[in-house]
């Protein structure tokens, strides 16, 4: 069965019809061009489709579509404003803190959520946070440098 | 780190591609769309090995959406890059579960997806074989009958009528009869699983045929030329009919060299009527349906003098190679011509065979055939250390290649040179910083234990002979400059240091070098491919040629100008001036169009420079003896030929902690140090050391393919095949470079991205064998594996360590 939800992604309201075993991450994707959304394995375990779903990250392909009706999703490219890059986005740049890019908006949306929430975290806070999402690049030493850098400026 | 004689060279520059990758706007194959785009989903098969009666697509074409169906008798075609083995779809035998056997195509994807379901195979069994000793046996089933018309490669040589699709042989001196003339001989076996490299983009490939002929191609492949030249073999089309576009690419690991899907989307395209066809892997079908990484079965004997020297070595590797081996041929070709690794041996038998199975097939990997030869390698040194009562670090460098010592993997009789790189001095760098002679501080749980480990590598291209390159550099009005390279940036950090040894030679800002981002054959001059960590050294002494030819035309007209001959002048600060006489000078935005004289006279026109690289000291090795072709006299007096352009050599020390009770291994800090000749970009030169290093970590603790009853594979996704996490990543990585100039390297550079995931993954097993004694010879070294090791040879540590639980919990 099909049925039009409506909800807001990075700020802009949007309508759009949905079938009911549709996931969040099919409609942004494909109905919906939302491409900074990646996917590397559609079913929960590489948390490259991460987005903030009502503010908290959720992986995509794991939400129906029908749930998010009403709601607010944001995704790696809402989360500069006005072409500027929030804290840690350029201190993913600063430290070299990607390779291939593929999963890289998932890590840079994840963190930048968790550093609103905890601006004084332990490494290992941010490694077991982090955890829920692969990268094969980069061996993630400098993704995690770089949120501990970026940390400061969310301590303000 | 870097001398200061550079302006660009040796800074930490992160690449220009950052912007879009931290936004989400960087576009890959797998996020394209097209007006009018059809999707298409695979049928694979569910048999082993059985020859295909029919295939009945009836019930699947009613599904509203579906536009066309294939099966592997509408395209009857073989390819390969080295044994031209692979069908593209399965011709009339499906060999293994998961074999694509057939496919449909329609105008959305939950349309295919749901008609491949409803395809009726009926398929007539053939016997299986799945072991790779089985299988090389007389009287085993046999896969490929028809091997000996498949088109191969000269270096290359399968045994038709067999499962043998490649056998290679390398004997220096005496060989194995030598190993008696030893004091000491240890002989080991050892093993290697299937693996899978785990890019986070799986294959995607859209192609449009064009009702002219003409193929657009976009692909998630490493680089344009090698697909699109094996596309054009196989189909038997023009090669200048096909255009291959490669935008952003998630990740290669060797996963993406070659050929992957093209062939198929570009036949579907054209079945489905002239229309832009995608196809995406999902993660089970890229781990079930396409080629993974190669697993292997070795024995091992290594006869030593009393004094710790290597007298004899013997090695055979058994590769399994799953249904197809086109590239992996050469993975188990290269680990056996690498055989003798950092070391002088005067006599040496190596042998490696490549077996088919009725298995998922198998192809190149970051690192090609040198993790898999050091394995057996650097655990043997660790084993006759062991057995010697001498260090790691001496009886390593007791063997020591040194300079002159002729090699076997560099072909008889040519030396090492000194330019090569300082190898005492990377395992030297190595001990130091991870304080070998400190012992390590125990933990406070008395049932753990930590333990040091050290490994040695080298790493050179596996490419052929005929690997060439080409690069062209344009001046813009501005006296900026476009580099056209073929060679892919799938994260690797080379595109970006190719830029920068052209804003260094011409001394530009780098805001005035550009790169394009997405990488065609259409613009871009040939590269053989984006492989091998070859790209810095090949396609960046391209790269050099094109700017000496740019530069020899900005003299010319700058020395028309200047009226002085052009040896007289340089360039610097975007000026061409007089060396000596710095305000005798012209902007080289007045040169690079053509320079305009008073009575608007022009001289020149646009600059634009060509450049090329062919590795002309390669030949090929003779499979049989493993020794390089003699090159042609007039370029190098009949000497035997090379079989890598350059060498790179690394090392890794780890300190672990081992849980004597669960057998969890820890990797609590690790080195990183390779001679990298000149560090271009110290950042991601450093991205790559670090990326590698889990990566080796990976494939030493955690990663294998496991095989169900049928062949299939029983682990294709990331809960049951887990690479490493962001919580197992060591924090304490020390990273450092070398640099001894390579002669005929850019500014001295090598390449080293494959190197950085060798030598940690027998240092992790020399660790654990220093700390208990117990010897693992099998990867991965998984919790299990370690455990059961422990107990088998050293009981009475585990007896210990629950005695100590036991009191600690009081």
């Amino acid at each position: 069965m099909t049925r039009t939800i409506t909800f807001k992604l990075n700020g802009r309201p949007r309508v759009v019809e949905v079938e009911d075993n549709e996931t969040l991450l099919e409609v942004l994707r494909n109905k919906l061009g939302e491409l900074s959304v990646k996917a590397a394995c559609y079913k929960g375990e590489c948390g490259l489709c991460t987005v903030l779903f009502n503010g908290r990250p959720v992986k995509s392909c794991m939400v129906l579509a029908v749930e998010a009706d009403g709601g607010d999703v944001v995704t790696a490219a809402g989360i500069a404003s006005n072409g500027e890059l929030v804290p840690v986005q350029k201190s993913f740049i600063e430290h070299g803190a990607f390779q291939c890019g593929f999963c890289t908006p998932a890590f840079v949306v994840a963190s930048h959520y968790f550093l609103q929430k905890n601006p004084n975290p332990t490494r290992e806070e941010v490694k077991e946070f982090l955890s829920g999402i692969l990268c094969r690049c980069t061996g993630y030493k400098q993704i995690v440098d770089a949120i501990l850098d970026a940390a400061k400026y969310y301590r303000k | 780190m870097s001398s200061s004689q550079f302006k660009i060279i040796g800074r930490p520059v992160p690449p220009p591609d950052l912007y879009e990758k931290v936004t989400g706007t960087a576009q890959y194959t797998f996020d394209m769309d097209f007006p009018g785009l059809l999707h298409a989903k695979l049928v694979t098969s569910r048999e082993p090995h059985a020859k295909i009666k029919s295939i009945d697509f009836s019930k699947a074409l009613q599904v509203p959406g579906v536009v066309a169906v294939a099966t592997g008798k509408d395209f009857p075609y073989r390819l390969g890059i080295y044994v031209g083995d692979r069908d593209i779809l399965a011709i009339d035998k499906a060999l293994w579960v998961g074999h694509p056997v057939a496919a449909i195509v329609a105008d959305n994807i939950r349309a295919a997806e749901k008609a491949i379901d409803l395809v009726e195979v009926e398929y007539d069994p053939l016997p299986p074989v799945f072991d790779p000793e089985e299988a090389v046996k007389p009287g085993a089933p046999i896969l490929h009958p028809d091997l000996a018309k498949y088109t191969i490669s000269p270096a290359f040589k399968p045994v038709p009528g067999t499962n043998i699709a490649n056998l290679f042989r390398l004997t220096k001196g005496k060989g194995e009869a030598a190993l008696d003339s030893a004091d000491v001989v240890i002989e080991r076996n050892f093993r290697i699983p299937f693996t899978t490299h785990a890019y986070m983009e799986t294959w995607s490939t859209i192609a449009h045929y064009k009702v002219t002929g003409d193929i657009e191609i976009w692909t998630s492949s490493q680089s344009p030329y090698a697909p699109r030249y094996l596309t054009a073999m196989s189909l038997g089309i023009p090669v200048g009919k096909i255009k291959i576009r490669i935008p952003y690419v998630g990740g290669g690991f060797g996963g993406k060299a070659g050929i992957l899907n093209e062939p198929l989307v570009a036949m579907l395209s054209k079945k489905a009527g002239y229309k832009p066809v995608k196809l995406v892997m999902t993660r089970a079908e890229q781990m079930k349906s396409m080629p993974i990484v190669a697993g292997y079965r070795a024995k091992a004997k290594m006869g030593f003098s009393k004094d710790g020297r290597i007298v004899a070595y013997s090695v055979r590797f058994l590769f399994d190679g799953g249904a197809f081996a086109d590239y992996a041929v050469n993975v188990a070709r290269t680990a056996g011509y690498a055989c003798t690794g950092v070391y002088d041996m005067p006599n040496a038998y190596c042998e490696s065979i490549t077996a088919y199975t009725n298995k998922v097939p198998t192809t190149a990997i970051r690192g090609f055939g040198y993790p898999e030869n050091h394995w057996v390698l650097e655990r043997m040194m660790d084993i006759g250390a062991k057995e010697l009562g001498i260090s790691p670090l001496e009886i390593r460098s007791k063997n020591f290649l040194r300079m002159g010592d002729p090699t076997s993997t560099t072909g008889y009789g040519t030396p090492m040179r000194a330019d090569q790189g300082d190898l005492p001095g990377v395992m030297k760098t190595s001990a130091e910083l991870i304080e070998w002679d400190k012992e390590p501080e125990q933990p406070k749980e008395p049932w753990k234990i930590r333990a040091k480990g050290i490994a040695v590598s080298l790493k050179g291209p596996s490419q052929p002979p005929n690997a060439v390159d080409a690069a062209v550099i344009k001046f813009n009005e501005d006296a900026s400059v476009d580099v056209l390279v073929a060679t892919g940036n799938y994260g690797q950090g080379t595109v970006n240091a190719l830029r920068m040894l052209v804003a260094e030679y011409f001394d530009l800002p780098l805001d005035k070098v550009h790169l394009t981002w997405m990488n065609s054959t259409e613009w871009n001059p040939y590269t053989w491919q984006t492989v091998g960590s070859r790209s810095l050294f090949t396609v960046g002494s391209a790269l050099l040629d094109a700017c000496e030819d740019a530069k020899r035309q900005i003299l010319d007209v700058a020395s028309k100008v200047l009226k002085v001959k052009p040896e007289e002048l340089a360039i610097a600060d975007g000026k061409v001036y007089v060396k000596g006489e710095p305000w005798m000078s012209i902007p080289l935005s007045e040169i690079v169009m053509g320079y305009t004289f008073p009575n608007g006279q022009v001289y020149g026109g646009p600059i634009i420079g060509k450049g090329k690289h062919y590795p002309a000291v390669l030949s090929y090795l003779d499979p049989d003896t493993g020794q390089a072709l003699p090159i042609n006299a007039e370029t190098g007096h009949g000497e035997p030929g090379h079989v890598t352009v350059f060498y790179t050599f690394g090392s890794t020390a780890v300190e672990i902690e081992l849980d004597l009770l669960t057998g969890e291994v820890k990797v609590l800090k690790a080195t990183q140090v390779y001679d990298l000749g000149r560090v271009i970009n110290p950042l991601t030169a450093t991205g790559q050391a670090i990326g590698g290093l889990v990566m080796g970590m990976g494939r030493a603790l955690y990663e294998e393919i496991v095989f169900d009853d049928t062949g299939g594979v029983a682990n294709p996704n990331f809960s049951f095949y887990y690479i490493p996490r962001a919580k197992d990543a060591p924090d304490d990585i020390r990273v450092k470079f070398l640099e001894t100039p390579q002669a005929n390297g850019p500014f001295g550079a090598r390449g080293f991205s494959e190197n950085v995931m060798i030598a940690i993954i027998p240092a992790i097993a020399n660790a654990i064998q220093r700390g208990t004694g117990v010897e693992i010879t099998e990867l991965p070294m998984t919790h299990e594996r370690v455990w059961r090791a422990i107990k088998e040879q050293r009981p009475d540590l585990i007896e210990k360590a629950m005695k100590a639980l036991k009191e600690w919990k009081g």
